[in-house]
């Protein structure tokens, strides 16, 4: 076959693949927020609005239980999984521990990684019963934190690994001590560190399968860190299986406020992180 | 002429224990006059930043790198010492072959060692240290409407400028620069050279360098290693007016080193010598 003719077939193939992953993906957006931005426009109050007694049912009330519920339990889930990352990377980077050690805490980081959240989600119900606690705020944290851990470590890892040697260096040269080359080294490293936090965030905030065992899919507003508590994405499982046409409705108005946080986390993660890329050495230059 | 001794190795070697052990440095005495450049010359391998590295424990913050014999700051050891390392790094600075920000603004980069030891009484005396360390290096001017930018944003060698400024500003006694020229454009590696040229008679400087040009320019000092071994280290003129070894002569006359001994062909000199180089002629001074 002529090489220009196989070029050709080439970029009709990556121009065909490109054109399919972005139509569906365009597709799933774009149906959600029209259909949820109706579902919205129509009555924007069910965002703020506590659930009624009989909401599954008859679509009374709105969903702030849930939206609080996904505040409460990915925020502070995000901030104890951050520094556990964080440290960790930085343990994993250091002198602190040998090359060989940190290549099989990352294998293991991969394999938690790639574990099913639905894993995590029995793995804390196992623990809920032996200590013989029930469903609460509090073990959705539990779940979702371990959930995001391997991700922001290997994130954070990576961003680490690739902040130059020259910078810790520098900074030891300086005379600084342990603590303070790795707070330097984090900040050469802040826009990847950042984007991990954020995808962290991003995953957790998403997942229903951590917390459909462990914070106890309540239908009513959350009432404290041993109550049970639900969260947007098992709610929208929940909406859609109804037998009430607005409540299906409201499903989709659901997943338009998940899918705008996410976009807007994304956002705010790309405008953090070129922030801060004008100070990574040779971010902008090189 | 007699002078202060500054830094000086006594039997230093550094083996790197990965996954083969390679013998980095073998046995090194060498030493680094006080307000003098001492540059270190020898070709790619030959240990030059290994040995510049163990001149300020820096070697401390790797795995797989065993250190034995001895570095004296002042004839004291810096080694068998009693003092935290980043004490020591702080009297015997680095700056690193690649020119590297800290991910700090400029103001800041100068101002970090400082602050991370303390040495200041207020805000306006932090400010005048970081203007007159920006002088020492002949970067104020460039920089002095800009100092809260991120530095980052400088060319490559106003970079290396601003690191001889940052590594000057917490007050070492021993100033230890890795090819600092190498990465730079030629105007730029000349800058720096001009800056180093007059900082040398108020700081001890040592210097890895791979320009046999560059350093008889700039040195006070040569120092000249070979497969991690000292071969020679006489005052820059008698180094290369008057090599004491064979090698050196070599060297300096730019051929490749023969791997063996005794292999150097096209010498005619009668008074070549083929003894192995561990046993250095003493210098003529």
């Amino acid at each position: 076959m002529d090489r220009y003719v196989k070029q050709r077939l080439f970029g009709v193939l990556v121009r065909a693949a490109t054109a399919l992953v972005v139509g569906v993906m365009l597709l799933v957006v774009g149906v959600t927020i029209v259909r949820g931005g109706a579902a919205l426009l129509g009555d924007p109050s069910i965002v703020f609005t506590p659930p009624g007694s009989r909401y599954m049912l008859e679509g009374d009330g709105g969903f702030l239980h849930a939206v609080l519920g996904s505040i409460f339990i990915v925020g502070p889930a995000t901030v104890v999984s951050m520094v556990l990352a964080i440290s960790t990377a930085i343990y994993l980077q250091s002198d602190y521990s040998s090359e060989r050690f940190s290549d099989t805490v990352n294998m293991f980081l991969n394999v938690l990684w790639a574990t099913p959240p639905i894993v995590y989600g029995v793995f804390v119900l196992t623990v809920i019963i032996a200590v013989g606690a029930r469903t609460s705020l509090f073990f959705g944290i539990v779940a979702i934190a371990i959930f995001q851990y391997p991700i922001m470590t290997r994130y954070t890892d990576e961003a680490l690994r690739s902040a130059p040697e020259t910078v810790t260096e520098s900074a030891y040269g300086l005379g600084a001590t342990r603590f303070e080359t790795a707070r330097m080294t984090v900040r050469a490293a802040l826009p990847g560190v950042i984007a991990g936090i954020i995808m962290g965030f991003a995953r957790g905030i998403g997942d229903a399968a951590t917390v459909l065992f462990t914070a106890g899919r309540s239908t009513q507003m959350p009432a404290g860190l041993f109550e049970p508590a639900t969260t947007l994405p098992i709610l929208i499982f929940d909406q859609s299986t109804s037998f009430n046409a607005e409540v299906r409705s409201h499903a989709y108005a659901a997943s338009f406020v998940l899918i705008v946080a996410v976009l807007a986390l994304i956002f705010l993660s790309k405008l953090l992180a070129g922030r801060f890329a004008r100070y990574a050495p040779g971010g902008r230059h090189s | 002429m007699s002078q202060q001794i500054a830094l000086r190795t006594d039997d230093l070697a550094v083996t790197y224990t990965g996954n083969r052990n390679v013998e980095a440095l073998k046995g090194v005495d060498v030493e680094f006059p006080e307000n003098r450049l001492t540059a270190i010359i020898g070709p790619s391998g030959c240990g030059k930043s290994t040995l510049l590295k163990s001149l300020n424990r820096l070697h401390d913050i790797q795995s797989n790198v065993d250190v034995s014999g001895d570095v004296l700051l002042e004839g004291r050891s810096i080694y068998d010492t009693d003092e935290p390392a980043p004490e020591i790094r702080r009297r015997i600075g680095y700056v690193p072959q690649t020119p590297t920000p800290l991910p700090l603004s400029i103001y800041e980069n100068v101002a970090y060692g400082v602050k991370i030891h303390g040495d200041y009484e207020s805000k306006s005396d932090l400010d005048d240290l970081v203007e007159s360390y920006l002088r020492k290096v002949n970067l104020w001017e460039e920089v002095r409407d800009r100092l809260e930018t991120p530095a980052a944003e400088l060319s490559t060698g106003q970079i290396q400028r601003l690191c001889l400024a940052r590594s000057l500003a917490v007050e070492p006694d021993v100033l230890l620069c890795d090819e600092v020229t190498s990465a730079l454009d030629p105007i730029s590696a000349e800058r720096v050279e001009e800056t180093l040229e007059s900082l040398k008679t108020e700081y001890t400087i040592v210097m890895v360098t791979h320009s046999m040009d560059q350093a008889r320019r700039l040195a006070d000092e040569v120092v000249f290693l070979y497969l991690g071994e000292l071969v020679e280290s006489n005052d820059t003129r008698s180094f290369f007016e008057n090599p004491q070894r064979e090698r050196t002569r070599s060297f300096v006359r730019g051929h490749t080193i023969a791997e063996t001994d005794g292999d150097e062909t096209n010498e005619n000199d009668a008074e070549a010598e083929s003894e192995p180089a561990d046993e250095p002629v003493p210098a003529e001074r």
